[in-house]
């Protein structure tokens, strides 16, 4: 049974598909594993979890754990909020609808940051996600239990949103392949807003052969988002084994920039192996990104403030009881149902957006992020992809920054950049590194970005790195 | 939490401090032009599901306390 869990997604497909193995079979390895999660990883699992959708495509007889921003027919969806506690759907989202059309059953829906808004998964509503690498420490977030499910064997992929670095940061975090897609790649529908100019959905893997996969299932247009475009000429598997003739940017900002030694250690040997690879290295320049921190600080919760605006206890969700008249029923159900990092934000977004203040917060925000867009442009015309660490640090201890929002929303500081500039860009496992503080190894991602749509290019650069890194760490558990 | 809005809009106001004269805003990464679909009649969720949800479904419709506690 635990062979079955070893397997890739496309080492699993593959078997399915040439009848060596049967859907059930595989699915009810999975099932036993999710059973046994006590990471608190999952929220729900599906009572038929994992059993495949009818499709008899390339992902056929797949379970995947998927986060629980995306609504499930049927399947309780509660986006890590009290307001949607016992929330059922009435329809499931096209991401989902994809894979499932593709052959993929839902496996179970994963713990998250409330409404996707934090980068430890201690902003839940159902309690905080356990690293799997060590219980003492965060996964990362938002889709924390998406990226703990991949590593800590529950799941064999996860799906995922990115806002800011929400998939690639737990990816990193948890040791595992994250990679958030181009704008408009992946349909929105049915995935529960935070910021719409900047949630993007992608897959959590454990190698980039099966994001891959997975891209080119979730990838095309949806007339239900008229801002999908998909993915011109699909996603096929990547097989690169060289990186002969690419060129890799590094920013120069890197080297005033703070992090840890150990990340830095780790994100320097990479850089060596892409030139073994073939590859070359050049520096570039992104001034305006160290502006993007504070762009999107203003821009995500002044789109959430207005997308939770819906959150009323009108038409779904919780209502608070005994309240008086209908304004009492709105302000009573929404102080009870949001948790503090919501409430922050809706305040913050509020505020950003409000007379006299918009031009001063929010115009000036939307003009930064033209100018980090016009960074990554200026640097896709000298080199193929710009490459930074995933995240300053390594997993850090649970209720170690919950105390300092400003200091949780630094940890975004290399991911939120390409999140303002809608490009693809994707976190592999590097390398292991100890701590700032001391203490047992823990995972250090690396972080290539590429042009919008430039997914097929992005994920053979990262296909053949990962081959030439081969990270082969697992997570040994235990209490840290 | 005034302390901790404090501090982040203190992060967030050294954008106010550049000149970015003439930038113009990005509101949208993505150029897009408006989609319209044809005018065709499609299904759409039945009533009873749509309702299904609500925290207080009456009628065939969502109900809400009064605006006015005493109407």
């Amino acid at each position: 049974m635990s062979e079955l869990l070893e397997l890739t997604v496309a080492e699993a497909a593959a078997k399915i598909a040439a009848g060596e193995i049967s859907p059930g079979e595989y699915g009810g390895a999975w099932r036993a594993a999710a059973a046994g999660d006590e990471l608190n990883a999952y929220l729900c699992r599906a009572d038929d979890g994992g059993a495949g959708g009818s499709g008899e495509g390339p992902l056929r007889g797949i379970p995947v754990a998927i986060k629980d921003i995306f609504c499930t027919a049927g399947t309780p969806t509660t986006a890590g909020s009290r307001i949607l506690e016992g929330y059922r759907p009435p329809y499931t989202a096209t991401a989902v609808q994809r894979l499932e059309a593709a052959g993929a059953g839902v496996l179970g829906k994963t713990n998250m940051d409330e409404f996707a808004m934090g980068s430890s998964n201690e902003n839940s509503a159902y309690g905080p996600v356990l690293n799997p690498w060590d219980r003492g420490r965060v996964p990362g977030g938002s889709s924390g239990g998406s990226a703990a499910v991949v590593a800590g064997g529950l799941a064999p992929c996860a799906l995922g949103t990115d806002t800011g670095g929400s998939i690639r940061q737990p990816a990193s975090l948890c040791g595992i392949v994250g990679l958030k897609p181009t704008y408009g790649a992946i349909s929105r529908y049915g995935m529960i807003a935070f910021a719409s100019s900047l949630d993007q959905c992608g897959p959590l893997t454990r190698d980039v052969t099966d994001a891959a996969l997975l891209l080119a299932a979730l990838e095309g247009r949806d007339p239900c988002d008229s801002t999908s475009v998909g993915i011109e000429g699909g996603i096929a598997p990547p097989s690169r084994e060289d990186l002969k003739g690419l060129r890799f940017g590094v920013p120069r900002e890197l080297a005033r920039d703070s992090f840890d030694a150990g990340v830095r250690e780790v994100f320097e040997a990479t850089l060596a192996r892409i030139e073994s690879l073939g590859g070359e290295i050049d520096e570039v320049a992104l001034p305006s990104t160290e502006h993007g921190i504070s762009a999107y600080y203003v821009l995500a919760p002044a789109e959430a403030s207005s997308n939770l605006a819906r959150y009323d206890g009108v038409r779904y969700g919780r209502r608070a009881e005994g309240a008086g008249d209908l304004l009492e029923m709105y302000e009573t159900t929404r102080s009870q149902g949001f948790g503090a990092e919501v409430k922050r934000r809706i305040m913050l977004g509020t505020y950003a957006l409000s007379s006299g203040y918009y031009e001063a917060y929010y115009g000036q925000a939307q003009k930064v992020r033209t100018r980090i867009a016009e960074d990554f442009d200026g640097a896709f015309s000298a080199v193929d992809f710009v490459v930074t660490p995933t995240s300053p640090s390594v997993a850090f201890g649970l209720g170690e920054k919950t105390d300092d929002p400003l200091e949780m929303y630094l940890n975004d500081f290399f991911t939120v950049p390409m999140s303002l500039a809608g490009i693809p860009a994707i976190s592999i496992p590097a390398g292991l590194a100890e701590p700032a503080g001391g203490g047992r190894e823990l995972p250090v991602g690396f972080q290539i970005a590429a042009p919008a749509f430039g997914e097929q290019k992005l994920l053979e650069a990262a296909y053949a790195l990962e081959r030439a890194v081969g990270f082969d760490a697992r997570p040994g558990g235990g209490d840290g | 939490m005034t302390g901790e809005l404090s501090g982040i809009l203190e992060h967030v106001d050294r954008i106010g401090k550049l000149d970015l004269d003439g930038v113009e805003p990005t509101s949208h990464v993505v150029e897009l032009e408006n989609v319209l679909r044809a005018d065709e009649p499609r299904p759409s969720l039945p009533r009873e599901v749509a309702l299904a949800p609500a925290p207080e479904p009456s009628g065939g419709a969502f109900r809400a306390p009064s605006p006015q506690a005493d109407a």
